[in-house]
């Protein structure tokens, strides 16, 4: 089934409406609170780093955001829709694309064959009958997605022969081969050079023209660079949010990071 | 309605009796195979043949020595040697490998065992005669006491491992390497060193399983066969590397069996077994007394 | 061995370390130094690979490029067991004790070494249980019903057990109150007092500066800064740059 994909640029699109709103999220494993009614709220267009120390509950919050995990309660609006506790492949339909920590690419087909099956999920999906080549506009959409991510002259590549930082800059080119509205980055320089992760910096601040980005770093240099907003978390709250000078100015969370 | 006096009260019991002496000497079998998963992660398909092995072992020195007692020690603790032989020389490269690997290569070790064994007793079966042979009347049978003692034998085996597991150092060590690999290495436990220990271990249990059944069953090249298959049942539905659990599991389904071949023949009470192992899968996966272990 | 000779030996040394976690090149050529008896600081922000660090000097994880010497010989390839039994103790984070065993059992490992006569096992325990009150009165419960602090307490004690040169302690105050945090900072310092090296990895700066004598700054897998711990201290610009936000 064909998506009507909504091309009006972030600031027109309805801006008095956030594209994710979240109420009161908690998330309880047993006697302990990972997560504890978080509230949080993200505009359309923005990039918003989530840091904070090991443990403050980032991936957790990352994780019922995509599907991944089902909290305890709390709620999650996805441009105005109720997506709480719904699997992956649905939040994944609805237009949350994520990358992973670790990479989760298919090594033995090659970074378009990648690109085009991610974007094969979100078009055609139940034409059986038609040859995968045949569908021109996912070969197109494909290409884009990797010309986006820098990856085009390595389109016929096997996944696996590329270097580390290709693979993890395919990782984000398969989730915008699934045109997503809100792209969910974890921790995308992760094992990454000096040199790599520059080259992700400025990846991520081209294609961030077009979506919302949620991204979490450990990388200050980065997050500093990059964000427009920044939210701290710390023991399963939000310590707090604001921009990256505001945030660097805030005694409270340098006191976080250095245990003072 | 005299249903109470069409029930075979006396075989029942006389079954029971049965089903508790297969069920120890299992419960011996399953006991080492489950070890051997429970620590090391290995399936080891071999275990058959090692009971195998152990049975003709002892069959040989009762011959040559005419000694049950000695045959079941050196079969024990040659077929022990053996397993740490083979554990050394292909399980141990494999560590940290897919489990497949594992699979595969003690599948093609009892290959090799059987065409062996084949190859060099044949496939008649031998015999051996009970070290105990007298009888005490159990309702209208003569019972063999020796039966009994297999089963009280085996029992004191299994409570000897218990024992040793709980309290010695390297039963320490072993529960220590069960729990965390990683951090038994780091508190400078020999983990290859444990892990070939507990494979001779399981294999001496195999092959100390195999003597003692020799004088009820006979021994042949493929009679591991039966028993290896009944043994991962057993451990399935009492819990992989749960140790009580596979007791508890080997004489349930042991007596399920006995009972079943009232009724039918036992080549068909068999049956009893799979279902029992169909009814763990889909209703309790990780067996009767399993939990999910995180490695 | 004379006192130059001494401190011209490392105890540990790390030199030019790169690993990798499949095709992820955490380490980018880490180099290191020990002192004996010395207490050495290990900081960064999370995901710069201090942890990795650790691990490579233990060998639990294999180092694709470089060399780990200990007492001026190479260890780089020698299996973890045998570098506890020559005296490098690791204390996890997470602590990762025995759930399944007792405290007694957990202690036990430690010392059922070869050599260690009864005497010295009595000893040692008597040692552990004078800095460590709690886990005697809770020598027989299972490991895995203590507290995160008491957990905390006997896996630096299993370490102990070992009678160790150097212990490679990884984030020991992580998830623990103000109160435990102290008491670990204690226990530093009075292993320092015994001669014992520690190589600590640590996000709590004021209890690394205070505690350490040296001080490295780790950022994506490579030294960034390396001094005495006495010429930084908290406000200063290399500890906000690396460590701040």
């Amino acid at each position: 089934m064909d998506q009507a994909i909504d091309r009006r640029p972030p600031e027109n699109r309805g801006a008095l409406r956030p594209i994710l709103q979240i109420d009161k999220l908690t998330v309880r494993f047993g006697g302990l609170a990972a997560l504890s009614a978080v509230d949080f709220e993200l505009r359309p267009g923005e990039i918003r780093a989530v840091i904070g120390p090991n443990g403050a509950g980032k991936s957790t919050f990352f994780n019922c955001i995509t599907g991944v995990l089902r909290p305890t309660s709390g709620r999650i609006l996805f441009d105005g829709e109720d997506i709480t506790g719904l699997s992956a492949d649905r939040i994944s339909q609805k237009g949350i694309a994520r990358s992973y920590q670790i990479t989760n690419i298919m090594p033995n087909v090659t970074a378009l064959e990648n690109a085009r099956i991610a974007a094969q999920s979100r078009r055609h999906g139940w034409n059986f009958i038609r040859h995968r080549d045949s569908f021109t506009d996912l070969t197109e959409k494909a290409e884009q997605a990797l010309a986006a991510v820098g990856l085009l002259s390595k389109a016929y590549e096997f996944a696996a022969n590329l270097s580390h930082g290709e693979q993890r800059n395919l990782e984000i080119g398969i989730a915008l081969a699934t045109e997503p509205k809100l792209l969910c980055l974890d921790e995308p320089t992760a094992g990454m050079s000096a040199g790599e992760t520059n080259e992700t910096t400025a990846l991520v601040r081209r294609i961030a023209k077009d979506l919302t980005i949620l991204i979490v770093e450990h990388d200050m240099q980065l997050v500093m660079e990059l964000a427009s907003r920044i939210t701290v978390f710390n023991y399963g709250s939000v310590l707090a949010d604001g921009t990256p000078a505001e945030i660097q100015q805030n005694p409270r969370v340098q006191e976080v990071y250095l245990k003072t | 309605m005299d249903i109470l006096s069409s029930i075979p009260w006396e075989l029942l019991l006389i079954q029971t009796v049965n089903g508790i002496v297969t069920g120890m000497i299992l419960a011996l079998v399953a006991s080492g195979l489950t070890l051997i998963f429970g620590i090391m992660d290995v399936v080891n398909f071999a275990h058959g043949e090692l009971f195998m092995l152990g049975a003709y072992l002892g069959v040989i020195v009762v011959a040559t020595t005419g000694n049950f007692w000695i045959g079941l020690v050196v079969a024990a603790g040659v077929v022990a040697i053996l397993g740490a032989a083979l554990q050394v020389s292909t399980l141990r490269p494999l560590i940290g490998r897919d489990p497949l690997n594992t699979i595969l290569v003690t599948f093609g070790i009892s290959l090799i065992l059987q065409n062996y064994a084949l190859w060099q007793f044949g496939t008649v079966v031998r015999k051996v005669s009970e070290p105990i042979g007298s009888y005490f009347t159990l309702f209208y049978l003569q019972y063999p006491w020796y039966r009994i003692f297999v089963a009280g034998l085996a029992a004191a085996i299994i409570g000897a491992l218990y024992v040793f597991l709980k309290y010695s150092k390297f039963g320490v060590w072993i529960r220590a390497t069960t729990q965390d690999r990683t951090m038994a290495q780091a508190m400078g436990i020999p983990v290859p060193l444990v892990y070939t220990g507990v494979f001779a271990l399981g294999a001496g249990m195999a092959a100390a399983s195999g003597v003692l059944f020799a004088p009820l069953g006979g021994v042949a090249p493929t009679m591991g066969l039966d028993w290896v298959l009944k043994a991962f049942i057993v451990v399935v539905v009492g819990g992989m590397g749960n140790l009580g659990g596979s007791i508890v599991a080997a004489i349930l389904i042991s007596l399920l069996e006995a009972y079943a071949s009232i009724w039918v023949s036992p080549s068909q009470a068999v049956i009893v077994s799979f279902i029992a192992l169909i009814l763990t899968l889909l209703f309790k996966p990780t067996g009767l007394f399993g939990t999910t272990v995180t490695r | 061995m004379s006192a130059v000779a001494a401190s011209a030996t490392p105890l540990v040394q790390v030199e030019g370390l790169h690993t990798y976690y499949g095709k992820s090149h955490i380490l980018h050529g880490v180099s290191l130094t020990v002192q004996p008896g010395e207490v050495v600081g290990l900081l960064g922000r999370n995901g710069v690979g201090k942890s990795t660090t650790l691990k490579s000097i233990v060998g639990l994880v294999h180092a694709a490029q470089g060399q780990v010497l200990y007492e001026g010989r190479s260890v780089t390839s020698v299996p973890p067991h045998k570098l506890a039994q020559i005296g490098i103790a690791y204390v996890p984070e997470d602590r990762r004790i025995f759930r399944l065993l007792t405290v007694m059992e957990n202690l036990r490992v430690g010392f059922d070494r070869a050599g260690v006569t009864e005497q010295r096992k009595r000893e040692l325990l008597d040692k552990v249980f004078a800095y460590f009150p709690v886990l005697a009165d809770r020598r027989n419960q299972a490991g895995g019903t203590l507290s995160g602090g008491e957990q905390q307490m006997l896996a630096i004690a299993r370490a102990m057990m070992l009678e160790p040169k150097i212990i490679l302690l990884d984030e020991p105050t992580e998830g623990l109150m103000p109160r435990m945090v102290s008491q670990i900072r204690q226990i530093i310092e009075a292993l320092h007092r015994e001669g014992v090296a520690i190589l600590l990895v640590e996000q709590n700066v004021p209890l690394t500066l205070e505690t350490s004598q040296r001080v490295y700054i780790l950022e994506k897998g490579m030294v960034r800064h390396h001094c005495a711990s006495s010429e930084i201290h908290v406000d200063h610009d290399v500890i906000k740059q690396y460590l701040g936000v």
